[in-house]
């Protein structure tokens, strides 16, 4: 039998070498033998014979011939003329319980950052024609949609977004006490979370999320001179110095939740080790988290080649730290590289790239039912409404055609379990399509995940405890 | 597993998979259907079976696995001998899809 070199991505993590296996996404170490064997199979396909003959000077036929059989198995290696199967795709349950519900309860926002996607250049809501706060049936129907959607899962999120949150604050208190009054009547946990830009952020709402568990994250892109390029007020003036004092309260007395900060990252703004000091260190963050703006590529604030290598680069600095902290025992806050971790840990072979249309689903004001809550508010991407349900037929559709298996350009790439070709809206921005994968930042996505899994081999080499608490 | 170390918790599911106690009849772990296999060198696009390991959605029908076994491959076993004791084996199957059920047992 003819051998051959099966899909994997190999790489090193203290001296330790691995496997990350394509598409299953397990992580083996390999020990000297199945990496001798995979070394002389990249020179070519080999019978076992040939393998043992070559090697032979090294190891006894027997050790050849069982690392053989276990690569083998996990399908790093596979027969010439028996290529692993690969089964059909599993058809979507009729029916998929939601997780998380996101109410967009106003698309006003009292901010107007230059590179908003929902009101800047690329944006795919037509926000005049819904209404701009969202009403209190509205709030109560969707929260009963989510509760009639949730099935069996014994917890549900309840997450609040914009516009800015906060302009329809009343909104939140009316209709988290409706969830968890519900929710208690169900038997139902409900967790509640949501983004704000902090402008408005006052005593009283910070005792409300105390109060209720509310789980907060704040858009903030770094510090003053880097928050007021972009995120300004509609008079131009920089919003850095309103938000200050408002976060630095929060952060003190709201303990019952970690308090992140999300960062847009633009042209103009890719410091990231500047950024994560000041969020993390100079004003305390929980934990920080990067986003490269989603635009057509033509904007002023895209970000180009040149600007995606040096992110790549701070990225990659930053998870060394990362690293750094986790072996000496320390919390480091870059939750970019933290929720990969965690993703490579579980062993994640994704069929889409996020929950969007299935775990999750987003409420625009006038209460249709979107993809999530980027898409909420487009017609084109809408799966139903609050009043009469999801459109499971649609839902269905849409899972079909989104599927990984069905995006041609990713069925070569090893990132795929991780990465199955990223984020809908992106691509919806820079294609016109969501089924389209973001091939924009292939290179770039592989060069992040093989950073990210050295840090894991080092971390599974040097403090197998840390992983165990992923 | 004795050269490999499964390291992450998917990996340690794998591993556990590969512990079946009987295996028959197959290369690798034995989950899937079992697709029966050769000749694989020899580009006959459909020869063997289709992306749902059936043979409904073949682009061509099953019975041209005759020909490709015996003519195209060293599988003498299943096809008579068309050089030597059954050279009029085929003769009233002029094509395969719509004339394989005038092909009749050969006795030697």
């Amino acid at each position: 039998m003819m051998l051959r070199r099966g899909e994997y991505h190999a790489f090193s993590g203290a001296d330790a070498r691995y496997l990350y296996l394509v598409p299953s996404a397990g992580v083996v170490e390999l020990d000297d033998v199945s990496h001798a064997v995979l070394e002389t199979l990249a020179t070519g396909d080999k019978t076992a014979n040939d393998l043992a003959e070559s090697l032979g000077s090294r190891w006894s036929g027997e050790e050849i011939r069982s690392s053989i059989d276990e690569l083998l198995g996990v399908r790093a290696i596979h027969s010439v003329i028996a290529p692993p199967v690969t089964p059909p795709p599993v058809k979507s349950k009729r029916s998929i319980p939601l997780q998380t519900l996101v109410l967009n309860v106003t698309s006003k926002c009292n901010l107007s950052c230059g590179y908003c996607y929902e009101y800047g250049e690329d944006r795919i809501v037509e926000s005049t024609t819904k209404p701009r706060f969202m009403d209190e049936a509205t709030a109560r129907q969707s929260v009963d949609f989510m509760f009639a959607e949730s099935g069996d899962s014994p917890s549900v999120n309840l997450t609040f977004f914009g516009g800015e949150t906060l302009l329809n604050f009343k909104m939140l208190k009316s209709s988290l006490a409706y969830a968890r009054q519900k929710g208690e009547e169900l038997g139902k946990q409900v967790s509640a979370s949501l983004t704000t830009n902090a402008t408005l952020l006052r005593e009283e709402i910070v005792d409300w999320f105390i109060e209720n568990d509310v789980g907060v994250t704040v858009s903030i892109d770094g510090a003053r001179e880097q928050q007021d390029k972009f995120r300004v007020f509609s008079n131009g003036m920089g919003s850095y110095d309103i938000i200050l004092p408002r976060i630095k309260d929060l952060l003190a007395r709201h303990k019952r939740r970690p308090v992140g900060a999300r960062v847009t990252l633009t042209g103009q703004n890719l410091d990231v080790a500047s950024i994560y000091h000041h969020l993390f260190e100079e004003i305390g963050f929980w934990e920080v988290g990067f986003a490269p703006v989603t635009t057509s590529w033509q904007r002023e604030y895209a970000i180009e080649d040149e600007g995606f290598r040096s992110l790549l680069s701070g990225f990659q600095s930053l998870a060394d730290d990362y690293l750094k902290a986790a072996l000496a025992g320390k919390r480091h806050g870059f939750s970019n590289v933290r929720d990969t971790l965690e993703e490579i840990h579980k062993g994640m072979s994704k069929s889409h790239p996020c929950g969007a249309g299935f775990g999750l689903l987003g409420v625009p004001t006038d209460g249709d039912v979107a993809l999530c809550y980027r898409c909420a508010g487009s017609d084109s991407h809408k799966l139903g409404s609050v009043f009469i349900g999801v459109d499971h037929a649609a839902q269905a559709t849409f899972l079909e055609t989104h599927h990984i298996d069905n995006k041609t350009d990713c069925s070569t790439c090893w990132a795929r379990p991780l990465c199955a070709g990223g984020c809908y809206h992106e691509a919806h921005t820079r294609y016109g399509t969501t089924t389209q994968p973001n091939l924009h930042y292939c290179e770039w996505i592989r060069a992040w995940t093989n950073t990210c899994l050295e840090v894991y081999g080092t971390l599974a080499a040097k403090r197998p405890d840390f992983l165990e608490h992923l | 597993m004795k050269h490999l170390k499964s390291i992450n918790q998917k990996a340690h599911r794998i591993e556990g998979m590969l512990q079946n106690d009987v295996v028959a009849l197959q290369q690798g772990p034995g989950t899937g259907p079992h697709v029966p296999l050769g000749c694989s060198f020899v580009f006959s696009p459909g020869w063997e079976v289709d992306s749902n390991g059936g043979t409904a959605g073949l682009c061509q029908p099953v019975e041209r696995d005759l020909f490709d076994c015996h003519i195209t491959c060293f599988w003498p076993a299943h096809v008579p001998d068309l050089y030597n004791h059954a050279p009029d084996w085929t003769a009233k199957c002029a094509s395969a899809q719509k004339d394989w059920r005038k092909i009749d047992l050969v006795f030697p």
